[in-house]
């Protein structure tokens, strides 16, 4: 069976890119089982997609522990919640879409897995490089032909109509001849027998005081801890020298209390908490905030500190 | 033959579109959403004849419902967890009324703490309500469901409303391919809604909500209602028989896998049980002669089915994706009455409490629930209930409360 999971963040294809796969699995005579895998619905909250196809019928179900193939956007790989490496075998083909290479994330990760790369062109939307991401995957399991994944791809999306679709078909085509080299480079898997297996270590849960037992929060720590910021996509950015200190607008108007007021009266966004709603730049009356693709703002970022 | 890949929530909406629904009371829940927006698609579009009417809240949908189906027209509604539970009061008032309609109810843990992912006690809220209650396991079985719960929930002898369960996320959301049966054909095999002597009308007056009181009254019509579904047992195999003639698919009170020759039973109902196939399959592989056993029909219980495939087997280890706070695993708590008084009752019954709130069983977890009997096999012994929660789980959840501490020595210094 192959076990393929897909990383990526909330509206980016993610769900699309793993239910293209599944349908050309599908035309090509497996059985598939395919399901996005998120909490609440949140834009740019990290999740997943799985993908199982088999020749016979499939009985694994929920999340995949041991992937065969693993595709994520490089910037959840340090994102704890994504588990990105989670299960993962020396024989895990990882795909990841970043603008760095292979030996990058080769000697980054030092990980005994194959790792390809996917270069995103410049400025793609993410759900293009989800499509290109399904392309590739779609190559690397060898046994995909290319006019079966065009027809998944008119099942999929042919209801946006034909110029997006001639778009998308583009970028998955690509994607899949971009992986020309490394064709069939994914394994099957099977379940682990039972002598492989080790033991579950189960414990007994001991009764526990009520106040340490009930789920509850008190106190914002909990949101100071988790960094939303990792979620954004893209990022507002104040131009002081536009700013009027009306001091009230976008502060007040920032859904996570994520903009505060230092003492001269100008906006100062957290980062850490940010998630990029882009409530603020439509909001500030001098258009003073304006928004910019993370991506980029993190490469001006690293350039900045190299100087 | 039209086999698509489809969603546990599409093969719903395809079943009740498949068997010529008339009306559709609808509140939105998740992750029983996609039910709705398929069928509102299909009725805006013109595919589906009907109507659908979205209500301001569960309890009124259940109400609408029940009304309708009073009248004489096929009802369809759906939902899931809370939105079960604030339905609740009606929930038990209409199958009273003995007007059938079938709700999907896609299951999801229940509050609190929150969660949006699946366990069974949504739907084992309403055990005792008077509904009949389906468990399917795969796409599929959904689909078929629909269509054999049109029929047995309108059967003249029957006359109750049915819920048909699936679990959130790994089924609601999750793709398989399903046979989509011919519309033609679906629609001779469910038949047109007879109903009889069900005929609510404006300017008919008719009480539904009598009030009897001196007990004698109210028993009787507890009792008949609680006849009807036991009268379920017998219709049922019929109508999955022809279902099985027609459609090729057999659908059974139980799913029996593998138990023909099997020492030791894995017992368990929803989706999670074909993960217990795949570690069936695995286990018979190393000689272990194991199986697994699935009520598709909470209730009425199929009580007799169940006491013929578990007789003169050595152990059974029930999985309950559910618990009843202060007493343990509902399904083995059921079980265990099935046994009891059966002269071939297995000597060892094993409670597992398992996949609460969606957390997964793993492979090694089965093969140690089969590892668990046979050592209980061998002593006599039946082992204490056991939840599956591992070192590693604890240690995170001790991580997260470590935060929570933090939080709460913080308020308490900055207190004035």
């Amino acid at each position: 069976m192959f076990n393929i999971r897909f990383h990526g963040r909330g509206g980016q294809g993610i769900k699309t890119a793993g239910r293209l796969l599944g349908t050309a699995f599908f035309l090509e005579g497996y059985e598939v089982q395919d399901a996005p895998r998120y909490g609440a619905e949140r834009r740019g909250a990290p999740m997943s997609a799985y993908v199982r196809a088999d020749r016979k019928p499939i009985n694994a179900r929920g999340i995949i522990t041991h992937p065969d193939l693993v595709v994520v956007d490089d910037s959840l790989i340090p994102v704890p919640a994504a588990g990105v490496l989670a299960g993962i075998r020396p024989d895990t083909v990882l795909l990841i879409a970043s603008h760095e290479d292979d030996a990058v994330w080769r000697s980054r990760l030092n990980l005994k897995s194959p790792i390809l790369t996917i270069k995103p062109s410049e400025g793609a939307d993410p759900a293009s490089v989800s499509a290109a991401c399904a392309g590739a995957s779609a190559r690397l399991t060898g046994v995909i032909r290319k006019e079966n994944l065009i027809e998944a791809l008119e099942d999929e999306l042919g209801k946006l109509g034909p110029a997006l679709l001639k778009a998308n078909l583009d970028t998955v085509l690509q994607g899949f001849e971009s992986m020309s080299a490394h064709q069939g480079l994914v394994r099957q898997s099977e379940a682990i027998a039972l002598i492989d297996y080790q033991k579950p270590e189960w414990i007994n849960l001991p009764l526990e005081a009520s106040e340490l037992a009930s789920a509850t929060i008190q106190g914002a720590q909990t949101s100071v801890q988790v960094r939303t910021g990792l979620w954004r996509t893209q990022r507002p950015v104040v131009h002081y020298e536009d700013c009027h200190r009306c001091w009230w607008v976008c502060s007040s108007f920032c859904p996570d209390s994520a903009i505060s007021v230092n003492e001269e009266g100008f906006p100062v966004i957290d980062y850490e908490h940010c998630k990029g709603c882009m409530i603020c730049v439509a909001q500030c009356p001098s258009h003073a905030i304006v928004a910019i693709p993370e991506s980029e703002a993190q490469r001006l970022e690293r350039q900045g500190e190299q100087r | 033959m039209n086999r698509k890949l489809l969603t546990g929530n599409a093969a719903a909406a395809w079943g009740a579109r498949l068997a010529g629904i008339d009306y559709v009371p609808a509140f939105p829940i998740t992750p029983q959403t996609e039910i709705i927006e398929t069928l509102s698609g299909w009725f805006e579009r013109g595919e589906l004849q009907g109507r659908m009417t979205v209500l301001e809240s569960e309890h009124s949908m259940i109400t609408a419902a029940g009304a309708a189906a009073a009248t004489g027209v096929r009802v369809f509604t759906a939902t899931s967890s809370q939105g079960l539970l604030h339905a609740m009061e009606m929930i038990y008032t209409v199958t009273g009324w003995r007007a059938p309609f079938v709700l999907v109810n896609v299951s999801r843990g229940l509050s609190s703490p929150i969660t949006l992912e699946p366990d069974h006690n949504d739907v084992l809220a309403a055990r005792d309500s008077g509904f009949i209650q389906i468990h399917c396991a795969n796409c599929q079985e959904v689909l078929d469901t629909m269509l054999i719960a049109y029929r047995l929930a309108e059967h003249q002898s029957i006359r109750l409303p049915i819920i048909v369960n699936l679990d959130g996320f790994y089924l609601s959301f999750t793709r398989e391919p399903v046979e989509i049966p011919d519309q033609s054909e679906a629609r001779e095999f469910v038949g047109e809604f007879d109903p009889g002597q069900i005929k609510f009308r404006a300017s008919m007056p008719e009480s539904q909500a009598v009030a009897v009181l001196g007990g004698s009254p109210y028993s009787y019509f507890r009792y008949e209602t609680h006849l009807a579904m036991l009268e379920a047992l017998n219709v049922y195999p019929e109508i999955a028989d022809e279902f099985n003639a027609r459609f090729g698919r057999f659908h059974g009170l139980l799913e029996c896998f593998e138990c023909d020759d099997a020492d030791y039973l894995f017992v368990m109902m929803g989706c999670f049980a074909t993960k217990a196939k795949d570690a069936v399959l695995r286990l018979r592989e190393a000689g272990i002669k194991i199986g697994l056993l699935r009520p598709r029909l909470i209730r009425p219980f199929p009580s007799a089915a169940i006491a013929a495939a578990v007789s003169e087997k050595k152990a059974l280890a029930v999985i309950d994706q559910n618990l009843s706070i202060g007493k343990g695993g509902i399904l083995h708590a059921e079980i265990a009455s099935v046994l009891y008084g059966i002269g071939q009752a297995p000597p060892i019954l094993a409670s597992f409490i398992g996949g609460l709130g969606g957390r997964d069983i793993s492979q090694e977890e089965f093969f140690e629930i089969a590892q668990t009997l046979i050592n209980a096999s061998k002593t006599g012994e039946t082992p204490p209930p056991r939840l599956l929660y591992t070192a590693r789980e604890f240690k995170e959840l001790k991580n997260l409360r470590a935060i929570a501490q933090v939080e709460r020595q913080q308020l308490k210094e900055n207190q004035p």
